[in-house]
C-alpha cells in the first residue's frame, strides 16, 4: 500500500495539482477569513474561526473530487490499471494507497491555516480568548469530512473512465452527503433527526462544538469505510 | 512444465473470445503467439497474468493456479501488456523503482535492479527524462524493463514490437533474444518475421481455437512437398503443354506470369526447361516459391475461416 500511496502522492506533486489544489483552498480561505467584509474575521469581531469552518467544506466539494477524479479513471484510459492489477498488490492495496494519498493532500492543505488560528490566539482579547476546544474539535470534523469526500471521489472515478464524469457524480454526492440529508430532513417529520443524522453536517456541527462524540467518529469512519469497500468490489468485478 | 493451459475458455457476453485451448510450454522455450486481430491472443495472455477470469479451464505456472494463488503467480511473471501502458507523467528512474518496490525488492536490490535493467534496455541517457517525452522505441524499452525488473521466471509480452520502426524493431528483439536464456518467453505479435526471428516455437490462433502448434522448423517444412514455379515465357505461355506435364496439378496464370502448382519440384522443373528448348520459347525468369510462415499463416486462418 506504501508503494501506491508514494506513487500517487508523488504524482500530484509532480503535475502541479498538488500546488493548485494547497493555492487555490488557501487563497479563497484567505479572502473569506480576512478580507472580504461580509465574511471577515476583522470586521466580525468575535474571536472564532467559524468562517473556515463553514466555508471549507464548500470548497471541498469541488476541489477533492478534482483530486480523485483521475485515481481510477484516467489510469483506465490509459491502462495503467492494468498493469497495476497485474503487480502482485492486493485490490485494498491500491484502493488504499490511492485513497491516503489524496486525503494526505489535503492535510497538508490545511496545515498552513494553524496560522490563522494562532493569528486569532494574538488578535484576541484578551490575547487568547478564543475557544480552543471548539477549534480542535472542528478541525478533526473537517478531516472526517474529508476523508468522506476523499472516499467518495475514489469510488465514483471507479465508476466511469472518463475523469469530467468522475469529478461530476464525486462532486454531486459530496454535497448531498453534507448538506442534503440535512434539507431532506424538514420532510421527514416525527423521523427528522434520523434522516439528519445520516448527514456529515449533523456530525460535522456536532464536532464543532468542541465534543468529540465516538458516535460522530464511528458514523465519519463506516461512511468512508463504506465507500472504499464499494471501490473495492467495482475494481474487483472485472473478476466476475 | 512452466506453463500449463488447459481447456481454457472466455466468454464475453455472446461472443466466445477463447474457445477450450490447451497447450504448454517448457523453461527456456520461446513460444509466439500468432493470429491475426481478435483472434484471442491478448485474452489468453490477459487470463495468465490473472487480469481476466477465465470462464472454463485452467492455468497453471509453476505449478501455481493462476485464479487460486494470483499473488503468488504474479510475483514471478513479467508482463507487457499491450499497447504497453505507462505512467507518462513519471521520470524512467522512479518508474523503475516504483515498480521494483512493488515487487517487494529492497532498497539495495531496487537501486542494482534499476541500473541493470537500464544499462541491459539501452535507456542509459534516457534514465532522467520523463516517460512522456521519450520516442515509442524508448518507452517500449522502459515496458520491457518494468516487465524485467524483479528477473521473472515467466515472461509474458503482448506485441512487443507493435508501432516500431525497423531498427527498433531490431533493437528490441535483440534484447528479447538476450534476456531470454533462462526463462519461459510467451510472445505475442502478427509480424512473422518476428517470429522466424525469435521463436522456437509457433501457436497459431485463429477465432479462439489452437489451429497450429508446432516447432517452427516443423511448421516451415511440414507442407513442403507442395511447391509453386513462377514461370515466365517470352510470348504466350504454352498452357496446354504445361499441364500435360507429369505431376503438374494446377496451372494458373497471372497477369503474365505463369504459376505452376506441383508436388514433383525436381522433374516439372526439367520437364519445364525440355519444353522451352524444344519449342524453342525462351524462359524469361523461373523461380520456385518458397513455403513462408505468411503462406502458412494466411492458409491456416483462411481456411478455417471457411469451415
Amino acid at each position: 500500500m506504501i508503494h501506491v500511496f508514494k506513487k500517487e502522492f508523488n504524482g500530484f506533486l509532480h503535475s502541479l495539482i498538488a500546488y493548485l489544489v494547497i493555492g487555490i483552498f488557501l487563497t479563497a480561505m484567505g479572502l473569506l477569513i480576512w478580507v472580504f467584509p461580509e465574511t471577515s474575521v476583522l470586521d466580525y469581531g468575535y474571536a472564532d474561526l467559524d468562517t473556515l469552518f463553514s466555508m471549507a467544506p464548500y470548497v471541498f466539494t469541488f476541489l477533492i473530487p478534482a483530486i480523485t477524479m483521475k485515481s481510477f479513471a484516467e489510469e483506465r484510459k490509459l491502462g495503467t490499471l492494468e498493469l497495476l492489477l497485474t503487480k502482485p498488490l492486493t485490490d485494498w492495496d491500491i484502493v488504499l494507497g490511492k485513497f491516503f494519498a489524496a486525503f494526505a493532500l489535503v492535510v497538508v492543505a490545511l496545515l498552513p491555516t494553524f496560522i490563522y488560528y494562532f493569528s486569532i490566539v494574538k488578535l484576541g482579547n484578551p490575547v487568547g480568548n478564543i475557544d480552543t476546544a471548539a477549534v480542535v474539535g472542528s478541525y478533526v470534523g473537517l478531516l472526517f469530512l474529508a476523508a468522506i469526500f476523499c472516499a467518495i471521489g475514489i469510488f465514483t472515478s471507479t465508476l466511469s473512465n472518463n475523469q469530467i464524469v468522475a469529478f461530476l457524480l464525486a462532486a454531486f454526492f459530496s454535497f448531498l452527503m453534507y448538506t442534503g440529508f440535512d434539507s431532506l430532513s424538514s420532510f421527514a417529520g416525527s423521523q427528522a433527526l434520523l434522516v439528519k443524522q445520516f448527514g456529515i453536517l449533523y456530525h460535522y456541527e456536532s464536532l464543532g462544538k468542541g465534543l468529540i462524540d465516538t458516535r460522530d467518529i464511528i458514523y465519519s469512519l463506516s461512511t468512508a469505510g463504506l465507500l472504499l469497500l464499494f471501490t473495492k468490489v467495482v475494481l474487483g468485478s472485472r473478476l466476475w | 512444465m512452466s506453463l500449463t493451459v488447459t481447456n481454457l475458455s472466455k466468454q464475453y457476453g455472446q461472443q466466445l473470445a477463447v474457445d477450450n485451448i490447451s497447450f504448454s510450454v517448457q523453461q527456456g522455450e520461446i513460444v509466439g503467439f500468432l493470429g491475426p486481430n481478435g483472434a484471442g491472443k491478448s485474452t489468453t495472455m490477459k487470463m495468465a497474468t490473472s487480469y481476466l477470469p477465465p470462464t472454463s479451464g485452467s492455468i497453471t505456472i509453476n505449478g501455481l493456479n493462476v485464479v487460486e494463488q494470483p499473488m503468488a503467480v504474479k510475483r514471478i511473471i513479467g508482463y507487457l501488456p499491450e499497447h504497453n501502458p505507462l505512467y507518462l507523467e513519471m521520470y524512467v528512474h522512479e518508474y523503475l523503482q516504483f515498480v521494483a518496490s512493488v515487487y517487494g525488492l529492497t532498497k539495495k536490490e531496487t537501486v542494482k535492479r534499476v541500473g541493470e535493467m537500464i544499462e541491459l534496455c539501452g535507456l542509459t541517457k534516457e534514465q532522467n527524462k520523463r516517460i512522456e517525452s521519450l520516442s515509442k522505441g524508448y518507452r517500449q524499452r522502459v515496458g520491457l524493463a518494468q516487465a524485467l525488473i524483479h528477473n521473472p521466471q515467466v515472461l509474458i509480452l503482448d506485441e512487443p514490437t507493435s508501432g516500431l520502426d525497423p531498427n527498433q524493431i531490431l533493437e528490441i528483439r535483440k534484447l528479447i533474444k538476450q534476456i531470454s536464456e533462462q526463462k519461459t518467453v510467451i510472445l505475442s505479435t502478427h509480424i512473422m518475421q518476428e517470429v522466424q526471428a525469435l521463436c522456437d516455437r509457433v501457436i497459431v490462433i485463429h477465432q479462439g481455437k489452437i489451429v497450429a502448434d508446432d516447432l517452427l522448423k516443423n511448421l516451415l517444412t511440414g507442407k513442403k512437398e507442395q511447391v509453386v514455379l513462377v514461370v515466365e515465357w517470352d510470348g504466350a505461355a504454352p498452357l496446354s503443354a504445361i499441364e500435360s506435364i507429369n505431376g503438374v496439378e494446377k496451372v494458373e496464370m497471372d497477369k503474365h506470369l505463369c504459376r505452376i502448382t506441383t508436388q514433383r519440384s525436381d522433374e516439372v522443373r526439367a520437364a519445364i526447361f525440355r519444353l522451352s528448348t524444344d519449342r524453342n520459347q525462351a524462359l524469361l525468369s523461373f523461380k520456385v516459391e518458397e513455403n513462408t510462415l505468411e503462406d502458412i499463416f494466411r492458409s491456416l486462418t483462411i481456411t478455417s475461416a471457411a469451415v
